[in-house]
């Protein structure tokens, strides 16, 4: 089974993925399946009732507020980043756990980077499927590298100013 | 000022280290060039036409002497024994080695300093009012708003992976010294009718290809929901910013497709669900401004005799003071406006030497508090009339007190082709043949308030669009033209300027820039500059002086 990077109990570890990525062109295999969002809203709710895991994947030019009444029903959303520096899919994640409460994993695909850990994770990602063979150890510590933040976000990190006022 | 605490301190230690393992990684070969690039951009470190260039970020232009003594000391150890004060108010330092560059980065650390967020597609260094804490224009110091900006924008989890940079300016005062107008976003402070504060919002503006004078997109924004909107505002262009062509992915790009009302109406609907949470909390907004409560002013009268009678006694400094000392808010004080333009010189350079004694000036005589302006020249906001002269005869020693604020020598240029591999033509020697044609004080004096501003490409670094004369250098078949622009203005009274003909080689530049002179000089009425003759006759009386002479 493929691995990938997840953070299992605010650690870096090594997964199996069980999620097959299915293109819209190919057929359905069987067992959880990761689709696109314009095949999740045809097939949707069909994939769902045969009992598997259902996770979709948005591209950068999708709005993920398509998906906020689907979301209690997904196990994944897989966040694209087709290329490192478009940064659309920062703010997908950040909405999604943000303002739809997803509580889901939220992936991130395509060319994830270790040098992109810190704000992935910060958005909200808590599954990447690395582009650069990183490890975990790597990963975590690109992730864990600063020891304090600026703001709140998703990974929920305590803001300098509330360091401040709690000091 | 702002002190850095422990937090902020750690912040700039973990990046510095951070950056360190980055280059070993690269030096040992175990990434290419191509994946290093986006990591030097993100530590301000470019590769030009014959070296690194390094631009260290001087957040909204302030510095102490201890910091101007760092840079003046990485000058002389890892450049040339000098620097380049830029338009964004950072330095930039043109012949770094790459191997040296970590130890730069954590020798900069050591003093507040960093060089996070000079480059790369994320929020830049803020502008804000170089006069800030000094001036008796402004109604809030600008400062704090800068500071809890830079904060919010550091390694911004959401907001550092822009469809291109993205550009802040914050200023309190009706003169707007910070070019607010062609920001990606200008902040201007306002009071309501009911005394609360809270900002003009001004998004969309900027130079470049396509030059725009940003629209308000709301007029008043109370002061405590400042990051909420931000929020609001930068989702909306991350999400829909144009990312198919970087020439056209600035947000003022954004805000002219949509349209001044579409593009206010999307950032209220999203700023609605964004909600008060994303605000920063008062206290941290209290903390900071704390940290940039007044200084201790002396109760000084408004008269100073030791400045007059050394005002009477030595005619060059009566010069100096009639042209770079700016009225201060308390008695008995003057801000001191330092020209990095001696004439012949490059616009914004400065020696290792005299940062040195900048520095010194500024802790004896300016409360330890040096400023940075867009323009590229250096303030000491604080100096007391009595010290004025002592200030000014150390600056002449070093070779900055040339007395041409806002006059025609002192103009911006980009560094051009003389440096920068984006380049077209050269900015500087333009700059430098214009300075010496006007090296007369007294006729450039009688000429009075002119800025001339030079890029060597379309880019505009060097904000050709707002100069009175704008001079954009363009390539014609492998050779330097210069493009002329007149009317602009980066100033509260922004505007575009409009191009005044054909392009001329750079040998005809220096005498058009003559015969401009000369024609206004002939149409101006009493108390006009430049600009305002300019706005009144249009470019007709230019163009027709300028290109008759071609013939």
């Amino acid at each position: 089974m493929p691995k990938l990077i997840r953070i299992i109990d605010g650690q870096f570890v090594s997964a199996d993925d069980p999620f097959t990525h299915v293109a819209d062109d190919e057929g359905m295999p069987s067992g959880d399946v990761i689709v696109s969002l314009t095949r999740f809203s045809a097939e949707g709710d069909a994939l769902i009732s045969q009992g598997r895991s259902v996770g979709v994947r948005i591209e950068p030019d999708e709005e993920v507020e398509a998906l906020a009444y689907d979301l209690p029903k997904l196990a994944v959303v897989a966040v694209a980043f087709p290329k490192y520096r478009d940064g659309r899919g920062f703010s997908t994640a950040h909405l999604l756990r943000g303002r739809f409460g997803f509580k889901g994993e939220v992936r991130a695909v395509g060319e994830v980077l270790r040098e992109e850990a810190n704000f992935l994770t910060r958005c909200g990602c808590d599954s990447f499927e690395t582009a650069d063979g990183s490890s975990p150890e790597q990963w975590a510590h690109a992730a864990n590298r600063h020891r304090h933040v600026y703001q709140r976000a998703s990974d929920g990190r305590t803001p300098a100013f509330t360091e401040r006022a709690e000091s | 000022m702002y002190q850095y605490d422990t937090i902020d301190r750690e912040f700039l230690a973990d990046r510095a280290a951070e950056f360190k393992e980055q280059v070993e990684r690269r030096l040992a070969g175990e990434i290419t060039e191509d994946q290093f690039k986006m990591l030097r951009l993100r530590n301000g470190l470019y590769l030009q036409l014959h070296a690194y260039m390094l631009r260290v970020a001087i957040p909204y232009g302030s510095l102490n002497a201890t910091q101007l003594r760092k840079l003046a000391d990485i000058g002389r150890r890892y450049d040339k024994g000098y620097g380049h004060f830029t338009t964004r108010t950072n330095l930039q330092f043109h012949w770094i080695k790459l191997r040296e560059a970590p130890a730069i980065l954590e020798e900069l650390a050591t003093v507040d300093l960093h060089a996070i967020q000079t480059s790369g597609n994320c929020i830049r260094n803020v502008t804000s009012d170089p006069y800030a804490g000094a001036t008796a224009e402004e109604i809030d110091d600008p400062r704090v708003w800068s500071e809890a900006i830079r904060q919010w924008s550091m390694l911004h989890p959401e907001f550092s992976h822009l469809p291109r940079k993205f550009k802040f300016a914050v200023t309190a005062a009706p003169k707007d010294r910070t070019a607010a107008r062609v920001h990606d976003i200008g902040l201007v402070v306002r009071r309501a009718r009911d005394g609360t504060m809270g900002f003009e919002v001004i998004v969309g503006g900027g130079m470049g290809r396509t030059p725009y004078v940003g629209p308000t997109i709301r007029e008043f924004l109370p002061a405590n929901r400042l990051f909420s909107y931000l929020d609001a505002t930068l989702r909306v262009y991350n999400r829909h910013g144009r990312r198919d062509n970087s020439y056209k992915a600035r947000i003022k790009i954004l805000v002219a497709a949509l349209g001044r009302e579409e593009f206010a109406r999307q950032v209220e609907e999203e700023w609605e669900k964004v909600g008060a949470g994303a605000d920063m909390p008062d206290t941290e907004i209290a903390r900071i401004r704390a940290a940039f409560a007044p200084k201790a002013f002396d109760t000084l009268v408004n008269r100073s005799e030791a400045f007059e009678t050394a005002k009477a006694a030595d005619p060059a400094f009566a010069r100096f003071a009639r042209n770079n000392l700016k009225p201060h808010k308390r008695p008995g004080y003057t801000i001191v406006e330092i020209s990095l333009k001696g004439i012949g010189d490059t616009p914004g350079d400065a020696t290792s030497d005299q940062m040195d004694v900048v520095a010194d000036l500024g802790e004896r005589y300016g409360q330890n508090d040096i400023r940075i302006t867009h323009e590229q020249n250096l303030v000491l906001p604080h100096v007391k009339l009595d010290d004025a002269h002592a200030v000014f005869q150390a600056l002449a020693a070093a070779g900055l007190a040339t007395p041409n604020i806002n006059l025609i020598t002192d103009i911006i240029a980009c560094p051009g082709l003389d440096y920068c591999a984006l380049a077209n033509a050269r900015a500087i020697p333009i700059a430098q043949d214009i300075a010496h044609r006007f090296a007369d004080q007294d006729r450039a004096e009688l000429v009075g308030e002119l800025k001339i501003k030079i890029s060597g490409c379309i880019n505009a670094c060097g904000h050709h669009h707002v100069g009175h004369i704008g001079i954009l250098g363009v390539d014609k078949k492998g050779e330097e033209f210069y493009q002329l622009t007149l009317g602009g203005s980066g100033a509260e009274d922004a505007e575009v300027g409009k191009m005044l003909g054909p392009a001329l080689p750079a040998d005809r530049v220096t005498d058009a820039i003559d015969t401009i002179v000369e024609v206004y000089l002939r149409e101006r009425v009493e108390g006009e500059r430049f600009l305002d003759t300019f706005r009144r006759t249009g470019s007709a009386p230019f163009k027709e002086a300028v290109y008759a002479e071609a013939h």
